[in-house]
């Protein structure tokens, strides 16, 4: 019997299972084949749903389901921490079990690591963990005015369209407030631009400077200063805020620095279109765990989940697996309490962001509800 | 072609794009010492522009820009 592991339960790794499972029912039905999806904790989180609890537009319980909900029954379930990936002998070592694989699926993630800015723990808040997220929902909310900074602290981090996004919500927030006269916003951003993308840069712009949010640009906190409220950076500059909203550094899954398999960020170095882990014919890897220069973003991990299991269908029916990812992206960007536009783009076509509107952000409304249907394969 | 700095790390961002060589070179900045001699190796010709950009701003001293065959090598001096 062939066995594949999948491990991680987010976006990724549920979806690579549930699109698998149609794929080779007849050899999952006569036990040749049996799918295993590991994952550390048993629900899954559509963390594209913080941007909306900050402001208090949708509760905790909305963005949580359990896995079992979501996965195709013909997938065995585990909840366990993977400790180790043992490529040499085809293992997922875990806290509980070890698991031998003959394929392998790395769904493992990425993760925020706040704790490589001095400082940023104590004074800062983010919108990239829940908890992180429902304790600046609260700051949001006792918010009476002053300066907000929202910092970029690194890149690639998840989405990485949400500090725009975050910024537009939080301008109209506290114009519905009615605190945005006696407030300001600075947004920060490492390179020397306020995006890494020139056609969204066009866009944004003007907007922010319609807005009167500020922008500061070759900017890199290495530490904040609680007592003072201050964000120091490596260019020798310093910035006040009364409220920070940073975007921590992020890094890949500790399993993958643990057993060796990351490049200097923790990414797993895949290649760009066949998603196989470079130097491994048996592993795959997707979703926000690659080193590939495409957005961390559940759109992608979606269009990868679609090709991994059309490769592993053929590998498990003897057949040259050839489905190619052609680095597709799509990303809804709220640039208002009520407005969106929306990118989509891939290695060949660049993003060409269309004018905002209301029409697009209820879409995006809409889709954060019906997530659990593409989670589940349907959508 | 090439001058032969004593380099006390390279880093091999080639087939990275940007920002990613600016940002594996701000992470190196952070964690080396001052004086230390940081190379960049990056296939993405933006880099050969953004990353002298950079340097200036924060302060650092830039060696120089060297274009070989098909990359281009920016050597920096972290100085404070």
């Amino acid at each position: 019997m062939k066995r594949i592991v999948i491990l991680g339960g987010g976006v990724a790794g549920t979806l690579t299972a549930n699109y698998l499972v149609p794929k080779i029912g007849e050899e999952i039905k006569k036990k040749e084949v049996e799918i295993t999806l590991i994952t550390e904790r048993p629900y899954q989180i559509y963390e594209p749903g913080y941007l909306y609890l900050i402001f208090n537009r949708l509760g905790e319980d909305e963005l949580k389901r359990d896995i079992k909900e979501l996965l195709d029954p013909n997938v065995k379930l585990v909840t366990d921490r993977a400790i180790r990936i043992d490529t040499e002998n085809q293992r997922v070592i875990c806290e509980n079990n070890d698991f031998d694989y003959d394929y392998l699926v790395i769904a493992t993630g990425s993760r925020i690591t706040p704790e490589e800015i001095p400082g940023l723990r104590d004074a800062g808040h983010w919108f990239y963990d829940m908890e992180g997220s429902v304790r600046l929902r609260s700051a949001l909310a006792n918010f009476r005015g002053g300066k907000i900074v929202v910092s970029v602290m690194g890149v690639p981090h998840k989405c990485p369209v949400a500090p725009i996004e975050v910024t537009f919500i939080l301008h109209d927030f506290l114009k519905r407030r009615g605190v945005r006269d006696r407030s300001q916003i600075v947004y920060t951003y490492p390179i020397n631009k306020i995006f890494i993308m020139d056609s969204v840069i066009e866009m944004i712009e003007p907007m922010f400077e319609e807005k009167g949010i500020e922008s500061r640009t070759f900017f890199n906190p290495i530490e904040i200063n609680p007592e003072e409220k201050k964000i120091i950076t490596l260019e020798g500059e310093t910035e006040d805020f009364d409220l920070l909203i940073a975007i921590p550094p992020h890094r890949g899954a500790r399993v993958i620095e643990d057993s060796g398999l990351g490049d200097r960020g923790g990414w797993v170095p895949t290649d760009r279109y066949t998603l196989r882990v470079q130097g491994y014919e048996n592993v795959y890897a997707l979703g926000d765990a690659t080193n590939l220069p495409v957005s961390k973003a559940g759109s992608v991990a979606h269009f990868q989940a679609e090709v991994v299991a059309e490769n592993l269908a053929a590998e498990i029916e003897g057949i040259e697996p050839t489905a190619m990812f052609n680095g597709k992206a799509f990303c809804f960007i709220e640039t208002g309490w009520e407005e969106a536009t929306y990118i989509w783009f891939d290695y060949f076509t660049p993003p060409q962001p269309v004018m905002p509107s209301k029409f697009v952000h209820f879409v995006k409304i809409a889709y954060n509800k019906a997530y659990w249907l593409t989670a589940r394969g349907l959508l | 072609m090439t001058m032969e700095a004593e380099s006390d790390r390279v880093i091999d961002a080639r087939g990275s794009y940007c920002p990613g060589p600016l940002m594996e070179l701000i992470k190196a900045i952070k964690e080396e010492e001052t004086g230390k001699i940081i190379e960049v190796w990056s296939s993405d010709e933006s880099s050969a522009k953004d990353i002298p950009e950079w340097v200036k701003k924060a302060g650092h001293e830039l060696i120089g820009v060297f274009k070989e065959s098909d990359y281009w090598r920016i050597v920096v001096r972290k100085t404070k």
